[in-house]
């Protein structure tokens, strides 16, 4: 199956009358198969508003999102999520969590173990498999939800700041092996993040949105070679696209700041 | 401290108290500041124990208490529970119904038994339906709470990974509402054992309701007290069972 993602005019408003705000206004992309597209933005600028529009989990609004061209209403079974909230179930332990999409698909319990267990091990969580959420740090029970998705193996990736309760070190290893990953499997991939760096690690291309209106400002093409070793993120190249990206974030978030002080006062 | 120890300490300080209230107790009537016809000496109540079960019965009564309470419970947590996830699905329910269910649990149920005995005889049904009207209602209202209070991501997790209704349901509401639906079923029973022992007294018929009848119209103080132990027996039993089962089903979930 082609697993490309198209996003069509999308926009997303909350509220009515003066009250109203325009979430996301007017957002048209696409995700080609096997490619890593990042969507960068200050907070508040719609970008989970976004992400839950495209898994299908927000009912009113306009445009359309499709999968190889075919439009879709509600979750679609190429698409895996990642939750920027905490999405462990804390009445289950990691190994079980990890295996949760497993056993609704009816994997043999054997199976499903396994290949629980090397995502497990994958997010480097191996040793705390019968551990119970409250038991874990923030950054772990993220890694658990990561790994939750991942172990679904879906054809199309979303993930809304899957990384953000992360170190910087864990985030940088584990952004690795997600793309590492994500290139095997040739996933279909999103990511949306606050990270500069994070999304010129990951990313083919790189979107940035403005804040409120959420609307699409620039589109950066990330020309860097893959696998992106130490030499890359070290590198002056990697170091302009972050430079570049930063000129464009700047003005949009400090608007964000702006209207945020103008709320709060 | 070693673990055992401090195990061991708060159970210990219970039965200290206890213990210390009652040699009280005994030192007023032993004095006479309390007459021991208006309450008997702790004394005589523990040996009244032995008594009432040698005579009275009382082991298998308190069977027939527990055993209508726990039928009881179970009708709750069969009718309760899918309450509860009907008001949660349905606004209009929710709105229409929510501030009746409250006042139901209000109401002191036992003083409608006339109605209950016309309906359902001088019988052991009587008694479970009555101990179920009076415990539902917290069940209904726990679990409605445990439900809203769900986090709207938990149900995305599933949503987004094409769910079944049946699936949501036992993998994703139920699990994420049971410590709710516990401390409902736990205050409901406590209700039910009141409500039963209650009718048990006023109908004279059955388990420990109608012995503390019995023995205080025969002015056996002390044996009526030694039977409301039992209750205060039936009522520890049901919320250490409970405590397991919880601590199981969490387990399994
Ligand atoms: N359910 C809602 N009702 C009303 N307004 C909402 C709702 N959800 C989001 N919004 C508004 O929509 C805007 C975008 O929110 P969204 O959560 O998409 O931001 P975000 O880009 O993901 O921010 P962050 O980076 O902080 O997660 C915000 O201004 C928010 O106030
Ligand atoms: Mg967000």
């Amino acid at each position: 199956m082609d697993a490309t993602l198209s996003v069509e005019h999308v926009t997303k408003r909350f509220g009515m009358g003066e009250t109203a705000i325009t979430a996301v206004e007017d957002v048209s992309f696409d995700v080609a198969e096997g490619e890593f597209v990042s969507l960068i933005g200050p907070s508040g600028c719609g970008k989970s508003t976004l992400f839950h529009f495209i898994g299908g989990l927000t009912a009113e609004h306009g445009g359309r999102v499709a999968v190889a061209g075919e439009t879709i209403s509600g979750p679609h079974p190429a698409i895996g999520m990642v939750f920027q909230e905490e999405s462990a179930f804390p009445w289950r332990n990691v190994i079980d969590n990890v295996g949760f999409a497993l056993e609704l698909r009816g994997m043999p319990r054997a199976e499903r173990l396994e290949r629980a267990r090397h995502y497990v091990a994958l997010v480097g969580l191996q040793g705390f498999e019968r551990r119970h959420p409250s038991e874990l740090s923030g950054g772990m029970r993220q890694r658990v939800a990561i790994a939750r998705t991942l172990a679904a193996q879906p054809r199309i990736l979303l993930m809304d700041e899957p990384f953000a309760s992360l170190d910087e070190q864990t985030r940088l290893l584990l952004g690795e092996k997600v793309t590492e990953i994500q290139q095997q499997l040739r996933q279909t991939t999103l990511l949306i993040t606050h990270s500069l760096t994070e999304a010129v690690q990951l990313s083919d291309r790189i979107l940035v949105m403005t804040f409120r209106p959420g609307r699409l400002r620039r589109v950066v093409q990330v020309d860097l070679p893959r696998p992106r070793n130490d030499d890359i993120l070290t590198s002056p190249e990697f170091g302009a696209y972050v430079a570049e990206l930063w000129g464009d974030l700047r003005e949009e978030a400090s608007r964000g700041l702006q209207a945020a002080e103008h709320a709060a006062g | 401290m070693p673990r055992a120890e401090v195990r061991l300490l708060a159970p210990a300080c219970g039965v200290l108290s206890l213990i210390a209230a009652a040699a009280a107790l005994q030192a007023l009537i032993v004095t006479d500041v309390v007459s021991r016809y208006v309450v008997p000496p702790p004394t005589d109540v523990v040996m009244a124990i032995a008594r009432i079960v040698r005579e009275e019965h009382v082991v298998a009564r308190f069977l027939l208490t527990s055993g209508e309470t726990f039928g009881s419970g179970l009708l709750i947590l069969a009718v309760g529970v899918p309450i509860g996830f009907w008001l949660h699905r349905s606004a209009l329910a929710r709105r229409a119904f929510e501030a009746w269910v409250a006042a139901w649990a209000a109401a002191p149920l036992v003083l409608a038994y006339p109605l209950f005995l016309v309906l359902f005889g001088r019988s052991s049904l009587t008694i479970v339906v009555l101990g179920f009207a009076a415990g539902v209602a917290p069940v209904v209202l726990k679990t409605l709470e445990g439900l809203t209070a769900t986090r709207r991501v938990l149900v995305d997790v599933g949503r987004s990974l094409q769910i079944t209704r049946g699936q949501m349901f036992r993998k994703i509401l139920i699990p994420a509402a049971l410590p709710e639906i516990f401390t409902g079923l736990r205050l409901g029973l406590t209700f039910s054992l009141i409500n039963i022992v209650g009718v048990e007294f006023l109908i004279n018929f059955g388990g420990l309701g109608q012995l503390i009848n019995e023995l205080a119209e025969r002015y056996d103080l002390a044996g009526t007290y030694a039977a409301i132990g039992f209750v205060l027996l039936a009522s520890m039993v049901f919320f250490a069972c409970m405590e397991h089962v919880e601590r199981w089903l969490r387990r399994t979930h």
